[in-house]
């Protein structure tokens, strides 16, 4: 039998996601990196008790309206844009182990900062580089690491701390996820990934930190189309590839 | 009694930032006036911007949205333009070369930095939620890092302070403070006055400054061409 990982719909790559699930959700905090549509299929679904886990918990659906009608961003986000953030909205998220939690501005609220302050949901915050590197050690099979990141900061209460060349380091976790929510370029059907410029960032790095990996792609080509000395994500560690709908916006 | 003294715009104070760059160094840009520096490098010098998100070797921030690719932004989600050379990575690869000493400078904006050259930059006041960012990494692993900010807050207090009241970002970190009136040295022996914004003189930027300014004897004034 072929191998084929490629599955017809959104609605069926992620109809396994279950209350309590670990979502390791790709993207920075732009539109051209973010796994959209199956963010958007997993908010089709009642599923709640979420942790997400990634670098931002989302705008949501409010604030990018607003940035996309109001704020004359030069970026431009497309109409089908959709973010972290509106799981976060529809109350579905219990926690959230992020980087960027809040909005930089002292006059804007994230869904995540109001639901934190409301006690609705629970704050994990990392240092994005302590939070990248956790993902990886999970995908790559090491329990925790030491980093000089965070030491005499927020992040050390409840840590252990040892010193490595003169400098103190904090002990940190791995992290591994239920489902990786990812993005990416093109792929073929034994989930070989290439991506688009900036686009990599988290996704490459939680492409098989999960359980279950679920690229969201915009196009399969056929195998031998992607160079092998340019494939960035394997297929060994994707589960299931979904095409996003073509001229997606 | 200040008012009236002309400070550097932000423009002019990423341009002063970008002198300290030296061919062939990689610099992470933070979010704020820091990102601004792309703006202001000489075409005869070679910097590489390193953003967390993962590229290398960037160009300008782009400012026509026709010109705009989603996938090509910097990780304060602006446009960037292409250039020869750059490079793409993923997250991890992108802190590793954060935490491997790989980039030469940080630049990052600030709220408090103290006379030991601790850095507060992560929780706006009067917000109760933060965000890290990848602003933790580069202070705590940037071979040398430069807080760049306005000398004092909107309502004019200090912003270099004897001990910081907001929380740390990392403990003496930060190795020159460039600001829109002055350039200040963090030395074991506490802060030193290296230059001043034109037309303002030590007395002036020590009454803005908390803690003890020594002049540097060959103290200059910046130069901004």
């Amino acid at each position: 039998m072929p191998v084929n990982k490629v599955v017809p719909s959104f609605d069926e790559a992620v109809a396994d996601v279950f209350d309590g699930a670990v979502l390791l959700i790709g993207g920075f905090a732009g539109p051209g990196e973010c796994p959209s549509y199956l963010i958007s299929a997993v908010a089709r679904r009642s599923v709640r008790d979420l942790t997400i886990v990634g670098n931002s918990g989302g705008w949501g659906m409010e604030l990018i309206e607003s940035i996309r009608t109001r704020m004359m961003s030069i970026l431009r986000f497309p109409a089908d844009f959709v973010d972290p953030g509106i799981l976060v909205e529809q109350g579905q998220v219990r926690k959230g182990i992020l980087a960027f939690p809040a909005a930089p501005s002292p006059l804007v609220l994230t869904p995540f900062e109001k639901n934190v302050a409301s006690g609705e949901v629970e704050l994990e915050l990392n240092a994005q580089g302590t939070l990248a590197e956790r993902i990886r050690a999970g995908k790559a099979g090491i329990a925790a690491f030491y980093t000089p990141t965070g030491t005499g900061t927020i992040v050390e209460p409840g840590k252990e701390v040892r010193v490595f060349d003169g400098r103190p380091h904090l002990l940190e976790y791995a992290i591994k996820g239920d489902f990786s929510l990812i993005r990416a370029h093109r792929a073929d059907r034994y989930g070989n990934l290439v991506y688009s410029g900036t686009s990599r960032t988290f996704n490459a790095t939680m492409a098989g930190a999960s359980t279950v990996t679920i690229a969201e792609v915009d196009e399969v080509v056929e195998l031998g189309e992607l160079d092998p000395e340019c494939v960035v994500t394997p297929g060994l560690y994707v589960d299931r590839v979904v095409v996003r709908p073509t001229g997606g916006e | 009694m200040q008012q009236e003294k002309e400070r550097l715009d932000e423009q002019t104070m990423a341009l002063r930032a970008v002198k300290e760059f030296q061919d062939g160094m990689v610099v992470n840009l933070g979010v704020g006036i820091p990102t601004l520096c792309s703006m202001y490098v000489p075409p005869e010098k070679e910097i590489l911007f390193h953003s967390e998100n993962g590229v290398l070797g960037f160009g300008p921030i782009i400012t026509d949205p026709d010109l705009a690719d989603v996938n090509l932004i910097n990780a304060g989600v602006q446009p960037v333009s292409r250039k020869l050379g750059m490079s793409f990575f993923d997250q991890a690869e992108s802190f590793a070369m954060i935490r491997g000493g790989h980039v030469d400078i940080g630049v990052l904006g600030a709220i408090q930095v103290s006379e030991k050259g601790d850095l507060a930059n992560w929780l706006l006041p009067g917000k109760k939620v933060g965000s890290l960012g990848g602003g933790m990494d580069l202070a705590f692993c940037a071979r040398k890092l430069i807080a760049l900010t306005t000398h004092t807050t909107k309502d004019g207090k200090p912003k270099i302070v004897r001990q910081c009241s907001e929380p740390l970002t990392a403990p003496a970190c930060v190795g020159l403070i460039v600001t829109d009136i002055a350039i200040i040295e963090v030395t074991p022996e506490g802060l030193l006055l290296r230059e001043v914004a034109p037309g303002w003189t030590p007395e002036e930027v020590q009454a803005l400054t908390e803690p003890h300014l020594k002049v540097a004897a060959d103290l200059r004034e910046m130069e901004l061409l």
